[in-house]
């Protein structure tokens, strides 16, 4: 029964390339291209695709690396903007390649994709999280309560409780935010914007009671006081987290805290 | 049991030993604050809390005295054409206007050289460009706010 029906699909569907009604339309992926093997400097390489312009740049990465080239090394697991790993400079912005439709950046032009900034290139596409990761792991990202007997029940929370920090639970640690900010690509020493999110998190549970701890690391040197509010997290993030906002608000802990 | 260094990640190399062994089934989670090579010495006190809010608080106080300063000396009374040895001198017998130009001079010097520290924090990619910077901008900062208050404090209008 059920293969008629696919037969009918087949023939409705897939215009060749070329066709007046074809979907399917000429873009050039300009990719930024490292080999630490064959060369220390990287390279700009262009590959030209037919493709659907209401698919996506994972997509198109994904034709180069199973058509044209296998040697095409980026990072992606979902592929649906839940796991964060292909976080990617995208025609100069911080995007992720499986949320990028190619329909919504002019797909006319040459369609850049680079590592994300700031962080080690180990190759093409594939950047060194560790530094990143260090910085999250810093500010202490899970549950912390001073009993130390296993809970008999639940930990309740009010609704408004739960909305204080709901923004910032939207993280997906993508390093989106933290590597197109300024000042983490200068050193890297920066805390960087992802993890003061994830720090926010928590800081700001009615639940969490190292909130003052999170403060203090926070406090440092590189902490929140090296933002400069240049909103380029805000923009950055894939999941509309208001990053800047929640940097602020831990500032603003820091000094009520104290004043 | 050996106490061997901890594997930075749980997969071993592609065609080495497997990280995980009966002994060892698990890895060893480190302590969250520990700190490793890797990691930022952590400075501890409050000094860039104080910065921050001293930015925001001497920036506000400086609009009105700036702002003042600049009203006084270039748009009333005659414009810049007035400004003389007479006219300084005349202010500065009011121990009001020494304060305020004394205030002005600290805060403007302090906010200033507190904007470039952190531009030079956020610019100088080596340790030694940054050292030299700051310690250019220290030395201008301290000499300037020194000879600035030793005039204010020292005036003498029946000099020569």
């Amino acid at each position: 029964m059920a293969t008629p029906v696919l037969d009918k699909a087949d023939a409705a569907g897939r215009p060749e390339p070329g066709f007046a009604d074809s979907p399917y339309i000429t873009v050039t992926f300009r990719v930024r291209r490292f080999n630490p093997e064959v060369s220390a400097e990287a390279t700009w390489e262009d590959f030209q695709l037919e493709i659907d312009p209401k698919e996506r740049v994972l997509d198109g990465l994904h034709k180069i690396k199973w058509d044209i080239d296998g040697s095409l090394t980026f990072r992606r697991s979902c592929a649906h903007g839940i796991c964060g790993s292909d976080a990617m400079r995208i025609n100069g912005k911080n995007r992720l390649a499986c949320k990028t439709l190619i329909k919504d950046i002019n797909p006319e032009k040459p369609i850049t994709v680079e590592p994300i900034k700031g962080l080690t290139v180990l190759k093409d596409l594939v950047v060194d999280m560790e530094p990143f990761f260090q910085a999250y792991r810093d500010v202490m990202p899970f549950l912390v309560v001073k009993e130390t007997n296993e809970p008999t029940r639940e930990r309740f929370q009010s609704p408004e409780d739960r909305e204080r920090f709901d923004d910032t639970t939207k993280c997906i640690l993508c390093a989106a935010c933290t590597s197109s900010c300024p000042v983490f690509w200068n050193d890297g020493q920066y805390f960087g914007p992802a993890a003061i999110v994830n720090a926010h998190r928590f800081i700001f549970d009615s639940r969490d009671e190292a909130g003052e701890q999170r403060l203090e690391i926070l406090n440092d040197r590189d902490g929140v006081w090296r933002c400069r509010t240049t909103f380029n997290c805000t923009d950055a993030c894939p999941r509309g987290i208001e990053v800047t906002k929640a940097i602020q608000e831990v500032k603003r802990a820091l000094i009520t805290r104290r004043y | 049991m050996s106490t061997t260094e901890t594997p930075a990640s749980g997969v071993g190399p592609v065609e080495g030993a497997p990280v995980y062994t009966v002994d060892h089934p698990a890895p060893l989670i480190e302590a969250p604050r520990k700190r490793t090579k890797k990691t930022p010495k952590s400075t501890r006190g409050n000094f860039e809390l104080a910065a921050w809010l001293f930015m925001r608080l001497s920036g506000i106080v400086l609009v009105v005295l700036v702002l003042g300063h600049l009203l006084i000396q270039l748009v009333l009374d005659g414009g810049v054409s007035k400004v003389g040895f007479a006219f300084v001198a005349g202010r500065w017998a009011s121990p009001f206007w020494q304060v305020w130009d004394l205030v002005m001079l600290w805060l403007a010097m302090l906010h200033g050289a507190n904007g470039l520290r952190t531009v030079i924090n956020d610019y100088a990619e080596r340790p030694t460009s940054r050292l030299w910077l700051k310690a250019l901008l220290y030395t201008a900062t301290v000499f300037t706010i020194l000879l600035g208050t030793l005039v204010i404090f020292t005036f003498d209008p029946n000099i020569r």
